[in-house]
């Protein structure tokens, strides 16, 4: 195991699958001269040059179709969003385009093409930019989501996502850039996407919770051990397809169950694993599923309403208490 | 604030509109080409194909309204009649493995590049035969393995696709140019620019073609879109060209050279072509935002029958070769309404099948 940051376990991924696949190419702004608005692209360009690492205008509607006409035309992009706020001008073409072109030509295309960047919100940026956008994309038929949290899945992951034939949203956050962790090194290093990981065993209470939200969910869990409740953590780290079966046998345990979702509440994944859980764990549930989600509302720029809108540990330490009827 | 006298105008009224008395037509035509097939290098052989072709294309769009209009098939339905030179031309200006892409009107496309009759109809029908197994209908012709990559339905959509394809082509340094046709109203859209000035910047080996028929739907160009349509080019820096997509012969001089340019180049290309669509729309349009009149003039030009003079007049057939060639054209048409009448729709399980070229994902699927 070697200890990297969250960017550098990126960089790694996508190094090697270039080095390994001369049909992988990365894309975005400021990915080459500028070294990579978050550095997840520092060094790439002086080792695969402008061919393979493309400075693109601020024109993500134009240089993500370009990146699905060039998925289909043979090649395998990887298109990177400053951040998935920004993504939304292009949502004709992860929507409409790459997740639906297969189908509807009745299998004669294939779109193997990865959009990643930071996603959700990153401290006071404002309204604009501070949505997570992970739950929305995996409404649509044909698109896997993955949020991951720790360096190793990001590696592993975004490894797959690249040898993905059909199109993978890989979501980070400029929160986590800088996060360290242990890394495998093994060879070809890949981890599965679809497969949830339980990072922390418990046996009171089972808490969902992916991307930046495993990190809250892991500080509660710290606070709830001093009072003696045992948290189990479960990170998804694929939102679709989602793992709920390994959600279910940690609830037949626990038979608790609190999700932590960084997005609105309405539709979220915290809805959709919500409804799965009652449907199969009811009978297993021994307080109903509690949620912790952004409010209904836009993000603000006041650091104390800021404060307040964020889920924090707090919250989750709150959600936790009451499917344990702790308070 | 404007009084009911001094009402507010803001997109510039079309109906009713005439100058000095004469209809104001949507699209004028440009000349069309002096220059005879042999000087094209096209053989006698290549202008018979194109009109066996455009009757094909006529005919098949035809027979496909009269079955739409029975009730045989649902959906939209965008006929492409009066535009066929424009395929046409292009098709044959082209390499057989440079990329076509379009928007939905795209059964003329779909037929000049190798979807036959037979997987076109039942595609209009929805059957398991169709060139997309049923699962893309009339806006989604496609036969990928002949570099055609499709008919798509969000307008200007496809643009920044089309681009792709060019990209890709000059990422492998395959010879291939790519060609991406949209209509006049497409113009309008933002992918359009930001696809243009991309190309122009990465000097992507890309042809961008308005097929401009005078109408964005039911809206007149005049009246969506400012200014001429092809020199938008200048302000991205980029060759242009406007020519008349009446006339087949027309569509291929302008098209070879512009492909043997931007191939031999690198360079992308914005060209307007103008056509004249003769049917609405879709199924739907009423057509009140034109007169029978301007609709007319338009027909007098008719590619189709342009291409049959062409023919008869140098003296390459004579009229009995023009029946043989139309008798086997309906044949192949009404054959094809048959096909796809008694072919199977879909099994149950191509509902899942073609979502996924890696391994499938459906959530919640509790089939």
């Amino acid at each position: 195991m070697a200890v990297l940051q969250f960017r550098e376990a990126l960089m790694q991924a996508i190094d090697e699958e270039m080095d390994r696949d001369e049909k992988v190419f990365i894309m975005g702004e400021e990915v080459a001269e500028y070294n990579g608005a978050y550095k997840v692209t520092e060094g790439l360009l002086d080792k695969y040059g402008f061919r393979r690492v493309i400075d693109t205008p601020i024109s993500e509607l134009g240089f993500s179709g370009i990146g699905v006409g060039a998925a289909m035309n043979g090649l395998r992009p990887i298109v990177e969003f400053m951040t998935f706020n920004f993504a939304v001008l292009a949502a004709d073409q992860i929507i409409n385009h790459a997740s639906k072109v297969r189908y509807m030509l009745g299998g004669q295309a294939s779109v193997p093409i990865v959009f990643r960047g930071p996603n959700a919100s990153a401290g006071q940026l404002g309204a604009t930019h501070s949505v997570a956008y992970d739950s929305m994309y995996a409404h649509f038929p044909g698109l896997s989501v993955i949020y991951p949290s720790e360096p190793d899945d990001a590696k592993g992951l975004l490894k797959s996502a690249i040898r993905s034939d059909d199109p993978v949203l890989f979501m980070e956050s400029e929160q986590m850039y800088g996060l360290k962790g242990e890394v495998s090194e093994a060879e070809d290093y890949t981890i599965p996407i679809g497969k949830a990981k339980v990072k922390r065993e418990g046996s009171d209470v089972t808490v969902v919770a992916s991307g930046k939200m495993y990190h809250i969910a892991k500080q509660a869990a710290s606070e709830l051990e001093k009072d003696g409740v045992e948290v189990e953590i479960i990170d998804p780290r694929t939102i679709k397809p989602f793992d709920i079966e390994t959600v279910v046998n940690s609830i037949k345990k626990t038979n608790r169950c609190v999700i932590v979702d960084e997005a609105h509440p309405f539709g979220g994944m915290a809805a959709e694993v919500g409804f799965l859980i009652q449907r199969e764990a009811f009978d297993y549930l021994d307080a109903p599923v509690q949620r912790v989600t952004l409010p209904d509302v836009n993000a603000p720029f006041s650091k104390p309403l800021f404060d307040l809108w964020l889920p924090d540990a707090k919250n989750v330490i709150e959600a936790v208490n009451t499917v344990t009827y702790r308070k | 604030m404007a009084n009911k006298e001094q009402e507010a105008i803001f997109t510039p009224i079309g109906l009713n509109n005439s100058e000095n008395g004469k209809i104001d037509k949507s699209v004028k035509l440009p000349p069309v080409t002096k220059k005879k097939h042999k000087s094209l290098g096209l053989s006698e052989d290549d202008v018979i194909e194109m009109y066996r072709l455009m009757y094909l294309q006529r005919r098949f769009e035809e027979r496909a309204m009269q079955m739409y209009q029975k009730g045989k098939f649902g959906g939209f339905l965008h006929l492409y009649i009066g535009q066929e030179a424009v395929s046409t031309g292009t098709v044959f200006a082209l390499n057989d493995d440079d990329d076509i892409i379009t928007a939905y009107r795209d059964h003329g496309w779909g037929l000049v590049r190798g979807i036959t009759p037979n997987e076109g109809m039942a595609e209009l029908y929805g059957k398991a035969t169709g060139c997309s197994k049923g699962k893309g209908g009339s806006m989604h012709f496609a036969k990928t393995e002949n570099h055609f990559w499709g008919g798509y339905g969000i307008v200007g959509g496809h643009i920044p696709i089309g681009a792709g394809l060019a990209f890709a082509n000059k990422y492998q340094d395959n010879g291939r140019i790519a060609t991406c046709f949209f209509g006049d109203g497409a113009v309008d859209q933002g992918s359009l620019h930001e696809s243009m000035n991309i190309a122009q910047l990465w000097k992507l080996p890309v042809v961008f073609v308005v097929e401009n028929n005078g109408y964005s739907m039911g809206t007149a160009a005049r009246r969506h879109t400012v200014g001429e349509i092809h020199e938008r080019a200048k302000g991205y820096g980029m060759k242009s060209a406007l020519f008349n997509g009446m006339d087949a012969l027309t569509v291929y001089e302008n098209m070879k050279n512009i492909a043997d340019e931007v191939r031999k180049e690198s360079l992308p290309y914005f060209v307007e072509i103008r056509t004249y669509r003769y049917r609405g729309h879709s199924m739907s349009d009423p057509q009140k935002y034109r007169t029978k009149e301007e609709l007319q003039e338009y027909q007098k030009t008719d590619p189709v029958e342009r291409m049959k003079s062409y023919l008869l007049d140098e003296g390459i057939v004579k009229q009995k070769k023009i029946d043989e060639i139309e008798e086997v054209v309906e044949k192949e048409v009404m054959d094809s309404i048959d096909f796809a009448e008694e072919s199977s729709f879909p099994e149950p399980e191509a509902l899942y099948e073609d979502m996924f070229t890696g391994t499938s994902h459906f959530h919640d699927d509790r089939r």
